[in-house]
C-alpha cells in the first residue's frame, strides 16, 4: 500500500524529468526556412592603418613557411573601404528561443604560424576542431571572460576538439609559444550570425520575421549596434560604419 | 505503514539539504570545512592580499608580483584535474598548506587542518562555478619509470621539439625568445619558471607533482597542458630532464652524457 503514495524523492525526480522534457521541446530546429535575409556591408571610414609586418624569426619553422612577409590582421580593409573580420550577429529579439548546436564542427587552422581564419564565428556548444598544419609545436590558449579557460600544447599533426558552452563575442585565442599568433572565436547562442568577408560584405539567412538588435563586433574598433525589423521573405540591407 | 512512507521523505529532505549545503562546504579526506567559519579566518589572514570580494585586489596587491589569485574566476594553477576544469577541494587545501614558491603566498601549515578546510569552503563561495559545475576527474598518474641517461636525453629532445625552450630558454633559465611577451590571463606580465633557480616548484617539488603539472597545465598562465600532446612515458622523460636543469646542469651537459653510462 505504501508504494501507492508518491514519496518526496519520487516527486523530485518527476519534476526534474518533466523540466528536462520541456527543455527538449523548447529547443527549436535550425534557422527557419521562409525567413528573411539580412545582408549588407561593413565599412571602414577614413584611411586604414598600414598592416604591420610580423617578425617570426624566433622560430625558423614559422618564418621558413612564408615566401612573402606575413602581415598583421588587426584591421583588414579592401580598396573600397570594406572592413573584413567583423562579427555581425543577432544579439536580441529572439526571446526565449533556444537552438540545438549543429553536430558539424568548425575548424580553426594553424598554418605558417598564423590562425586561419583570423576571426571565426561558431555556435555555443558546437565543436571547435583545432588543426596544426605546421611543423612546429603550438599551444592553443583561449582566454574567455564567460567560458572555461583551457590551454593545450599541440605538436604537429595533432587535432584538438573543444567546445564553448556560453555566448561570448569574442573569445581571444593565442599561442604563447609564438606571441604574434592571435585570433578571435565568436561564440553565439543562435544561428543568426556572419563574419564580414574581405570586401566587408555579410549575409544572415533565414531570419524569422521580427525586430532585432544586430551587433557588429571588431577586435580593435569596438561594437556597433542597430535595430532592424524584417518581414517574412524580406531581403533587407544594412550598413555598419567603423572609423 | 506510516513509518515506511516517512523514510523516503526524510531521505529526500536530507538529499536536498546536502546539495544546498555542499556549496558552502569543502571535503578533504575525513574533514568537512565550513564556509562561515572560513570567512572569519579569511578576514584575518587572507583579505589583505586577496581582497574583501576575493578578486585578488586587496590592499597589498599593488606591491605583489605575481598578483594574488582572483577567486571569482575559479581558475587555479595547481590542480589534479584537466585544463579548463575546477580543482578538487584537496587541490586548494594542498596549495594553502604548501604555499606558492616564488610568490607572496606563504605556507599556511601553521593553521590547523580544520581551519585550512574551512578556508577552502569559503574561497569557493567567491565563484558561482563551484555551484554550477563539478570538479574535473583527477588525471591518472602511472608508476614512474627509473631516471636513466636515456630518459633524460629523450626529455631533452622533447624540451626542444615541444618548444618548451621558446619560453623557458635553451638552458631552462626562463629567458626564451617568447618570455618577454608572456602575460597571465588577467594581462599581468608573467615570468617562465627558471629551472636553474633550485629544486622548488610552484605546485610541489616531487616528480609526481611535476608529472601532474605537465598533464594539467597551470591554468591562468601561458603554461599549457600536455595531455593530448604527449604520452605518459614522454611526460616522465620531461620530468627527469627538467630536474637535471634544477641541479644546474645545462642542456649541453645532459646531451654530452654518454648513452648507457650507468
Amino acid at each position: 500500500m505504501s508504494t501507492m503514495k508518491p514519496s518526496l524523492p519520487f516527486f523530485i525526480s518527476t519534476v526534474v524529468l518533466l523540466s528536462l522534457a520541456t527543455a527538449g521541446i523548447a529547443a527549436g530546429p535550425g534557422p527557419d526556412a521562409g525567413g528573411g535575409s539580412l545582408s549588407g556591408v561593413v565599412k571602414f571610414q577614413g584611411a586604414a592603418p598600414m598592416p604591420m609586418r610580423i617578425q617570426m624569426a624566433a622560430d625558423p619553422a614559422c618564418s621558413k613557411s612564408h615566401t612573402t612577409p606575413a602581415m598583421s590582421e588587426e584591421v583588414v580593409t579592401d580598396g573600397s573601404g570594406g572592413l573584413a573580420n567583423v562579427v555581425v550577429y543577432v544579439s536580441d529579439g529572439l526571446g526565449d528561443k533556444t537552438f540545438d548546436a549543429p553536430t558539424q564542427p568548425v575548424v580553426l587552422e594553424q598554418k605558417g604560424c598564423v590562425y586561419e581564419p583570423h576571426v571565426l564565428a561558431m555556435r555555443a556548444g558546437q565543436t571547435l576542431k583545432v588543426v596544426n598544419d605546421d611543423s612546429t609545436t603550438h599551444n592553443i590558449h583561449p582566454t574567455p571572460a564567460n567560458n572555461r579557460e583551457w590551454n593545450k600544447s599541440q605538436p604537429p599533426g595533432l587535432t584538438i576538439e573543444e567546445t564553448f558552452a556560453r555566448q561570448e563575442v569574442s573569445v581571444p585565442v593565442k599561442c604563447n609559444v609564438h606571441p604574434w599568433m592571435k585570433s578571435y572565436v565568436a561564440v553565439v547562442k543562435n544561428p543568426y550570425f556572419a563574419v564580414s568577408a574581405k570586401n566587408g560584405s555579410f549575409e544572415i539567412k533565414d531570419l524569422p520575421a521580427g525586430t532585432y538588435t544586430i551587433q557588429a563586433w571588431h577586435e580593435k574598433l569596438g561594437t556597433k549596434s542597430q535595430q532592424v525589423t524584417i518581414g517574412a521573405n524580406e531581403s533587407k540591407k544594412v550598413e555598419f560604419d567603423f572609423r | 505503514m506510516r513509518f515506511r512512507t516517512l523514510i523516503p521523505r526524510v531521505l529526500g529532505l536530507l538529499l536536498l539539504t546536502c546539495s544546498v549545503a555542499s556549496a558552502q562546504e569543502s571535503r578533504i579526506g575525513d574533514l568537512t570545512g565550513h564556509a562561515n567559519r572560513g570567512k572569519a579566518l579569511y578576514e584575518r589572514y587572507c583579505i589583505f592580499c586577496h581582497g574583501t570580494h576575493g578578486d585578488g585586489r586587496g590592499e597589498s596587491a599593488a606591491y605583489l608580483d605575481p598578483k594574488p589569485r582572483d577567486f571569482t574566476q575559479a581558475t587555479y594553477k595547481c590542480r589534479s584535474t584537466p585544463t579548463g576544469t575546477l580543482p578538487l577541494d584537496s587541490d586548494l587545501y594542498d596549495t594553502i598548506t604548501r604555499g606558492v614558491h616564488a610568490s607572496g603566498m606563504p605556507s599556511w601549515n601553521p593553521l590547523t587542518r580544520q581551519q585550512r578546510a574551512d578556508l577552502v569552503a569559503y574561497i569557493k563561495t567567491f565563484s558561482s562555478r563551484f555551484t554550477e559545475e563539478k570538479p574535473g576527474a583527477p588525471i591518472p598518474i602511472p608508476a614512474e619509470p627509473p631516471t636513466t641517461p636515456e630518459s633524460v636525453q629523450r626529455g631533452a629532445d622533447l624540451f626542444q621539439s615541444m618548444n618548451c625552450w621558446q619560453c623557458h630558454g635553451k638552458e631552462g633559465r626562463g629567458n626564451g625568445p617568447s618570455a618577454v611577451s608572456l602575460t597571465d590571463t588577467k594581462g599581468y606580465p608573467i615570468t617562465p619558471f627558471d629551472f636553474t633557480s633550485g629544486p622548488r616548484f610552484k605546485c610541489g617539488n616531487s616528480d609526481t607533482e611535476l608529472f601532474r603539472d605537465l598533464v594539467t597545465g597551470l591554468d591562468g598562465t601561458p603554461m599549457p597542458s600536455f595531455t593530448d600532446a604527449l604520452k605518459p612515458d614522454q611526460i616522465w622523460d620531461l620530468v627527469h630532464f627538467v630536474k637535471t636543469l634544477a641541479k644546474g646542469n645545462t642542456v649541453q651537459a645532459v646531451q654530452s652524457t654518454p648513452k648507457g653510462n650507468q
